[in-house]
């Protein structure tokens, strides 16, 4: 696999949209046309180049190409989105809509990411071994149709609306989420080890969220279908006494949400 | 202003001069078409070689959803409808967004790069009509009108069921000419004032609350008032029971209503000589008639009820119908009806936003996306185009898509191209669901529409239907210089090879307003200003001031001030009025 390295050259005024770090669009091009790329900076189009110091080579196809990104990229946006393959491993914390919409291949953020991280995804493997922001895996402002493919994980905590609309595919959060994790998801599986705020499946309908740690305000419109002991969440095997909610009764009158919470922890 | 423009060597297509496809060169001089061209207007001439293309007189959208207070509703609660869809600006044009609901900007654009220059806003609620006019006067290069929501107003209402259909048409005329608004539209005709009270008529003889009158009583009123002015367009009509199941029979019993109201227009304009009467003969034009053609009781033996229509349509000289294709993909559902847009919120749960106008109107929006695996989605398909293929006389039919509602207009060329290729329905009923196959008749026409008859559907008959074909929609001597090229030879078309046809139509190899380049094979090359048209009708003084003695009286239950009522002329851009019933004193005095 060839490697491509990405140097950022200093602090970074405006926040750049950098969708064109991706695998799909290095491969095949020289180091120069990758220095050439376009970014946006505010209402201003400038190169690659002028953000970061360029080494390596990308390979002739995406599948063939891993862009290590040395250093803190918190202000560039859409690192990877839309991406169907290969691989990108940032060295740092990433900015806003990593891994947006992406398709294929691999994202590796050794730090936190910002908001957005992996928003709408279809596929391939989002990793965050930091904090992600709010909207994980979620669908954008005024759609509900968000994650349906691939995984993403989070070993810190995330914030508000992860897996907002989820269709399909897995999150798995090391850490704990604050509001709304999993508002409006039809499919799909999320676990969070850690706690939740409030708000956690509000008006799902379907797909399984699981809560290790404690639940602090159940939403209302969950009903209680008994106690498990080690129960399987899709390919998963929870360990432990859970109890189980169907729902969100709130919105449908045939719900088939399933909600687990840790009958240690308790709701 | 442009100066002198030849289009040679191109297979004209002119249908209101029944040219069908002959070899002809085309004269342009300031803007509008003359016979011929001499001397130095000859030799300075811009010459386009037309060689092996196809042209036809500019796009005519008689009945689009392109401005005001409804549209730019869709437009803020749908920003998944622009984000994924945005367009940079260049050095000649602005930057926009939009997928189903356009920025003012880019409606302008691909509306011209497709070949279209003349658009027609459906619905203008009056007291919206301040920002109808100012997203006209902001889209690029199209000249525009709109119609003004009238069906369920309170005025209107109270007069029609008095008895008092001068002092009706006296409103009529007052209030176009206060919003400078262009045709009488009618919305769910008594329907949408029960909507007040969360409630609709479902039947052309069901009186409404409080006003008591009845459908039919609107629809006959309103068509009397609009011939009694002598009104460009016919009544523009919505008819009750939108959208549900069976309404069918409702739509045809509505058409019946105007069947022996005399067609009179009167209007002082300059009527070029044209092979085929340019003046309209019908006295109801129904809108988007797909929505209104459902056949069946429920969703469940939900069936496609363009037949009823058709047969009618086919028996009757009166009437003109758009389809309001679905092109199956994402829409945004707006109209002036809000108990149909509730009922489908309440099939759907999709996100939805409803407006009460005060003693005039409603309307509500929705977020909607049609699907071919969906069989009433599929149906609807199947509706849209039997409604044009079924009826054999193509001087009674408009192609639209009711842009949002069945889809947006950039869909177009995608409905020209069933319309003309059976393979390219046959492509797509493999892809939908069967029930476009069972519970419809479309599976059993062959017909396939030619050039000329497309050009009937979406130049010259909308030009006529509204009474603009004195300068729209045709290409004799007079008209504006609007005129269309698309690269496909017609000599050489093979309609199996649909895509071709799409493309085609996709991006007009030049696109000619006012005889100057606007656009060329998907390009903006110039951002002229359009115009806005209007009528002023008139009527009699006495009656016009007794009239608004009842306005004014009545104004204290409006939540604005009767002097910020009117639309002021500094909202107009490019002017362009047509005095309607224009007795000469009363011109002067004015």
């Amino acid at each position: 696999m060839s490697e491509l390295l990405l140097r950022p050259k200093g602090s970074i005024d405006i926040m750049i949209e950098a969708e064109v770090i991706n695998p799909d669009i290095f491969a095949g091009k020289t180091l120069s046309e990758i220095e050439q790329l376009i970014v946006w900076q505010g209402a201003k189009q400038l190169p690659l180049s002028g953000f970061f110091d360029v080494e390596g080579s990308a390979g002739s196809t995406a599948a063939d190409t891993k862009i290590i990104i040395k250093g803190d990229v918190t202000r560039v946006k859409h690192i990877g989105h839309g991406m169907k393959a290969g691989e990108i491993v940032i060295e740092g914390s990433s900015g806003m809509h990593v891994g947006s919409e992406m398709i294929g291949g691999s994202i590796l953020v050794k730090g936190d990411a910002g908001s957005w991280a992996g928003m709408e995804m279809k596929g391939g493997t989002l990793h965050i071994t930091g904090n992600a922001g709010d909207h994980v895996g979620c669908a954008y402002r005024g759609s509900w149709r968000g994650m349906n493919g691939g995984k993403i994980l989070i070993d810190g905590n995330a914030r508000s609306q992860l897996g907002g609309g989820m269709n399909g595919g897995e999150i798995h959060v090391g850490g704990s989420v604050e509001n709304f994790a999993g508002i409006r998801m039809n499919s799909g599986l999320i676990v969070v080890k850690g706690d939740a705020i409030r708000g956690v499946g509000a008006q799902m309908s379907g797909g399984i969220f699981v809560v290790s740690g404690r639940i602090k305000q159940l939403s209302p419109g969950f009903e209680y279908a008994g106690t498990e002991q080690n129960p399987k969440a899709g390919g998963t095997v929870l360990s432990g006494e859970f109890m189980k909610f169907t729902g969100d009764y709130a919105i449908s009158k045939t719900p088939k949400g399933t909600l687990f919470a840790s009958k240690n922890e308790g709701v | 202003m442009p100066g002198t423009m030849v289009i040679i060597n191109g297979y004209v297509f002119d249908p209101l001069n029944e040219i069908d496809g002959e070899i002809k060169d085309i004269f342009i001089k300031d803007g509008k078409i003359v016979e011929d061209l001499t001397g130095s207007g000859l030799r300075d001439a811009k010459v386009i070689d037309a060689h092996g293309k196809t042209v036809m007189p500019g796009g005519v959208d008689s009945h689009s959803h392109v401005a005001g207070a409804k549209v730019n509703g869709g437009r803020m609660m749908c920003p998944e409808d622009r984000y994924k869809w945005s367009t940079k600006k260049t050095e000649l044009t602005h930057s926009g967004s939009g997928n189903t609901v356009h920025s003012v900007y880019v409606q302008g654009y691909d509306y011209a790069k497709m070949g279209y220059t003349t658009v027609f806003e459906a619905a203008i609620p009056p007291m919206e009509a301040r920002h109808t006019h100012e997203e006209m006067r902001s889209t690029p290069i199209l000249d525009m009108g709109g119609y003004l929501v009238l069906g369920n107003n309170w005025f209107i209402m109270r007069y029609l069921k008095e008895g008092n259909i001068e002092k009706a048409a006296a409103y009529t005329a007052w209030m176009m000419r206060t919003h400078k608004a262009y045709g009488i539209k009618c919305v769910n005709p008594a329907g949408v004032e029960n909507w007040g009270w969360g409630k609709n008529v479902s039947s052309l003889d069901e009186p409404n609350i409080h006003f008591g009158i009845t459908p039919r009583e609107v629809i006959r009123g309103l068509a009397e008032i609009n011939e009694m002015l002598g009104m460009p367009m016919s009544l523009h009509l919505h008819a009750n029971n939108l959208g549900h199941p069976g309404c069918w029979e409702t739509t045809r019993d509505s058409l019946d209503v105007t069947r022996d109201v005399k067609v009179e227009c009167n209007m002082d304009v300059e009527w070029q000589k044209t092979k085929i009467d340019p003046k309209r003969t019908q006295s109801v034009y129904l809108a988007h008639a797909q929505f209104n053609s459902f056949g069946g009781t429920s969703w469940g033996d939900f069936e496609s009820g363009a037949k009823g229509i058709v047969d009618y349509v086919n028996k009757s000289d009166h009437v003109v119908i758009d389809n309001g294709a679905v092109p199956f993909g994402p829409a945004t559902v707006m109209t002036g009806d809000g108990p149909a847009i509730h009922h489908l919120y309440k099939l759907t749960g999709n996100k939805w936003s409803n407006k009460d106008i005060e003693l005039e109107c409603g309307s509500g929006i929705l977020s909607f996306n049609y699907l071919k695996a969906n069989p009433v989605h599929s149906v609807e398909w199947a509706i849209g185009l039997e409604l044009l293929l079924l009826v054999n006389d193509p001087w009674k039919t408009i192609l639209t898509t009711d842009h949002p509602n069945g889809g947006p207009f950039t869909k177009y060329p995608q409905v020209i191209t069933w319309l003309m290729s059976k393979k390219a329905r046959a492509a797509t009923f493999a892809e939908c669901h069967k029930w476009a196959q069972d519970r419809s008749s479309l599976g059993g026409t062959d017909r396939e529409m030619t050039l000329y008859e497309i050009a009937i559907l979406t130049r010259a008959n909308p030009a006529r239907t509204v009474g603009i074909a004195h300068r729209k929609g045709h290409l004799g001597a007079g008209a504006d210089g609007d005129v269309t090229i698309y690269d496909f030879d017609p000599s050489k078309l093979d309609v199996n090879d649909y895509t071709k046809i799409t493309r085609g139509f996709q991006n007009a190899a030049y696109t000619i307003k006012d005889g100057g380049i606007v656009a060329a094979n998907g390009e903006i090359l110039s951002v002229p200003q359009g115009r806005t048209y209007f009528t002023e009708p008139h009527k009699d003084d006495a009656i016009e001031k007794e009239m608004l003695k009842d306005v004014q009286k009545w104004f204290k239950y409006y939540t604005i001030g009767f002097a910020n009522y009117p639309v002021p002329d500094k909202y107009i851009r490019n002017s362009a009025p047509v005095q309607v019933n224009k007795p000469l004193e009363a011109v002067v005095r004015r």
